[in-house]
């Protein structure tokens, strides 16, 4: 499954990534491969989504996020 | 330098003090701090504050100037000592910066910053093995606190001109006949230098065409493919971070309770609260920058014309003392009465930024913003439109992406600024009865208040006709950091104040300035010797005789003023916006209002006859309402010439500070040029659209 479908409060485990150059974003961000992820909270309007990942939160677009396959 | 949100515009503000100036990097649009800071040792520092960045890859234009920086032997800037200001409470994420400037092989020295959270947290850092590992000194410092700022200043003082630290990966294991080849050609002694060269040589300005060229080739040659390097790079980075955390950093193990940050956000980000609370910050906004600043702004512009007064009566009558005093002065004090609005609205930027509310808001509005071709980081820019254009044009700076930047710029100075709201009242109170509907609505409160929503509406339709005509220069992203709650830090609240302000008078003050002397110019000198004859006219005894004194220094100027150059042009004009109702007075006036719009009440008022300027509201009303015109007999400001005018006003560029901050902003003539001629045309089609619709 990608980051886009986990549900709020739920984790999971970075796998792999789907799109190259968001990858290499991601991964400068602290979102590796191995690294854990929760989604914290959804914005009021569905998009985008906020994220705990390796000590800190982030936010990204869900489409941004379908790019995250986890384990 | 560090990544963004670890105090170092904090640590910045504390080493130098008010010892700093701010100022562009060489050829791109990037504030550049820089201050000065007396070191134990007795000598004294130059400090450069570089944009906040979590890698030496950058995403956006504030970025890109740090790699140049650092790597260019031949830039002055170059550093000879780096301080990187790591977040201690996020050391992980942080760490990645400094291993890429270790490798750099710059002198370079670590700031641990917070410190004291990271205790509080129960994070235990073995300082003393950290910087054993790493081969540098490492300072633990609470930059809020001012704690640890005497041993960092030691620490620079005694810091090592030679790069000592010890190397984080290895570089050259990336791609290593790529980066022999370079390093051979170029004699470059540094891998890690020539395998950035291979990434950034289409962007960094420091090497030629020639080299760029050669680079490029032996890319090909190799197979070089710069994101996978990249991936490859940051994996092995982050994989020497983690083994380096294991031996140094312990982080507590139990779960972590939830966070404070965690449980503000299920209420300011609420499904239903978040934009209500989001709207309900935004009215608090706009009442403070009204209120708090109609004070100060009425004392600024007293103070200014005291200053004429006095001037006046000081310096003997003459052009040179008119020039002087009525145009430059005058000028000065049309720049300077926005000051007090631009300083409280970049206090609450700085406070919604400082506290972490505003990325906040940027998450909320995202998806909305989109769909029109913004950002959710242009929300804030547009709100910051309803003061003025120019703060919020220089607040644009935030969004990464070109396209949404551009667009932003494009379509903020349709949102109806603070100089529109004088015309605007003016104008509906002439035409809109005052009188309630529904026994609450004041109309003219309604007619107002359909102005403000109108600006925000075209402003969205514009936007989303650039979003179809603008080619996107890079995919949009938004991967955003979303710090933690913290209070706000009164001292950069007021830096900040201090900043923008200069930066507005100094930069937009230029041009203000000379436009007010060219108006002054054209409406007080007339072609031929038609003044002449317009005082000679009047000191007929006819004149002389009937009229008093002021009344006759009033039919002077009025006539004047039409024989001027200015009236001339606004005669010439006539024709062209005759189909929107408007004569030849309101022509002067939308002339002379090209510089700035609020301009207007004050020339109706000179056309009018009237003394004084916008203090003398009730009366130039009146003598508007009063004006006929000379063919029909008919009101010269009826309901269609009123809204036609607020809708000229609405859409017209007539802001010569908007202007130039646009190509302050964009470092070419053609933004600001485009913007003024789709505004133009928006204006004239719009007033045409109105008048024949309420004729």
């Amino acid at each position: 499954m990608t980051l886009s479908e986990l549900m709020p409060g739920k984790m999971g485990i970075v796998k792999e990534f789907t799109d190259l150059e968001m990858s290499v974003k991601l991964m400068e961000m602290g979102c590796l491969p191995g690294e854990e992820i929760t989604v914290a909270r959804v914005a009021p309007l569905g998009d985008p989504i906020a994220v705990n990942v390796s000590g800190y939160q982030l936010s990204l677009r869900k489409f941004e996020a379908s790019t995250i396959i986890l384990q | 330098m560090g990544n963004p949100n670890t105090g170092k515009s904090t640590l910045f503000n504390t080493l130098t003090g008010l010892n700093q100036k701010i100022g562009n990097f060489p050829g791109v649009t990037v504030d550049k701090k820089t201050g000065y800071s007396a070191l134990p040792d007795g000598r004294t520092a130059e400090i450069i504050d570089l944009p906040g960045t979590y890698s030496l890859y950058p995403k956006s234009q504030d970025e890109s100037i740090v790699f140049s920086i650092l790597a260019d032997k031949a830039n002055q800037l170059r550093p000879d000592l780096v301080v990187v200001i790591l977040d201690a409470t996020n050391l992980k994420r942080n760490l990645l910066l400094y291993s890429q400037v270790a490798d750099l092989k710059i002198p370079v020295i670590i700031a641990l910053n917070m410190m004291d959270l990271a205790k509080k947290s129960g994070i235990d850092i073995n300082v003393d093995l950290f910087a054993k590992k790493l081969g540098v000194p490492v300072v633990s410092i609470a930059a809020r606190k001012g704690e640890g700022i005497d041993k960092l200043k030691e620490a620079i003082s005694f810091a090592n001109k030679f790069a000592l630290q010890e190397a984080s990966i290895d570089v050259e294991a990336i791609a290593p006949q790529l980066i022999a080849q370079i390093s051979n050609e170029f004699t470059l002694d540094n891998p890690y230098y020539a395998l950035q060269l291979a990434h950034q040589h289409e962007t960094i300005k420091f090497i030629s065409a020639e080299e760029s060229a050669r680079i490029e080739a032996i890319e090909k040659e190799f197979s070089f493919h710069s994101q996978k390097a990249q991936a490859t790079e940051t994996i092995a980075r982050y994989n020497f971070i983690n083994d380096l955390l294991y031996d140094t950093v312990k982080v507590p193990e139990t779960a972590k309770d939830e966070t404070v940050s965690n449980k503000i956000d299920k209420i300011l980000t609420h499904r239903v609260f978040g934009l209500f609370i989001f709207l309900a910050v935004l009215l608090f906004m706009f009442q403070s920058i009204f209120a708090w600043s109609a004070y100060p702004m009425e004392l600024i512009a007293d103070g200014f014309v005291w200053v004429q007064n006095g001037l006046h009566q000081l310096l003997p009558p003459g052009p040179l003392t008119g020039l002087l005093v009525d145009g430059v002065i005058g000028g000065l004090s049309g720049v300077m009465v926005f000051i007090p609005q631009i300083a409280i609205l970049f206090a609450f930027i700085s406070i919604l930024e400082d506290t972490g509310y505003m990325s906040r808001v940027t998450f909320m509005m995202d998806k909305l913003m989109r769909k029109v071709g913004l950002n959710g980081k242009s929300v804030v820019p547009l709100i910051g439109g309803f003061a003025c254009a120019v703060p919020s044009i220089m607040s644009t700076r935030t969004i990464e992406n070109w396209k949404d930047r551009m667009i932003t710029i494009m379509v903020t100075p349709l949102v109806t600024c603070s100089a529109r709201l004088p015309i605007y009242t003016l104008l509906i109170a002439l035409v809109v009865p005052n009188r309630n509907v529904w026994w609450i609505f004041n109309m003219q409160g309604l007619a107002l208040t359909g102005m403000y929503v109108f600006s925000l509406i075209s402003a969205i339709i514009v936007a989303f006709a650039f979003k179809l005509v603008l080619k996107g220069r890079e995919r949009g992203y938004f991967i955003m950091e979303l710090p933690v709650y913290r209070t706000p830090r009164w001292r950069n609240v007021a830096y900040s104040m201090y900043d923008r302000s200069k930066a507005f008078v100094f930069q937009a003050g230029k041009v203000i300035i000379a436009i007010s002397v060219i108006l002054w110019v054209l409406a007080s000198y007339g072609p031929g010797d038609r003044f002449e004859k317009i005082e000679q006219k009047y000191h007929q005894p006819q004149y002389t005789k009937r009229l008093s004194p002021d009344e006759l220094q009033r039919a002077i100027g009025s006539e004047k003023l039409e024989n001027s150059y200015a009236g001339v042009l606004g005669h010439a004009i006539e024709p062209v916006i005759k189909p929107l109702g408007f004569d030849w007075k309101i022509g002067i006036a939308l002339i002379t209002s090209f510089a700035a719009r609020e301009v207007f009440v004050g020339t109706m008022a000179t056309i009018y006859s009237v003394e004084g300027s916008a203090e003398k509201m009730e009366s130039v009303q009146k003598k508007m309402g009063e004006a006929k015109n000379p063919e029909t007999g008919q009101p010269v400001f009826s309901l269609a010439v009123a809204f036609s005018l607020m809708m000229f006003y609405a859409f017209a560029m007539q802001c010569a500070s908007t202007v130039a901050v646009v190509y302050r902003e964009t470092k070419n003539w053609r933004w600001p040029a485009i913007q003024f001629a789709y505004m133009t045309v928006l204006a004239y089609a719009a007033s045409l659209l109105a008048y024949n619709l309420l004729k």
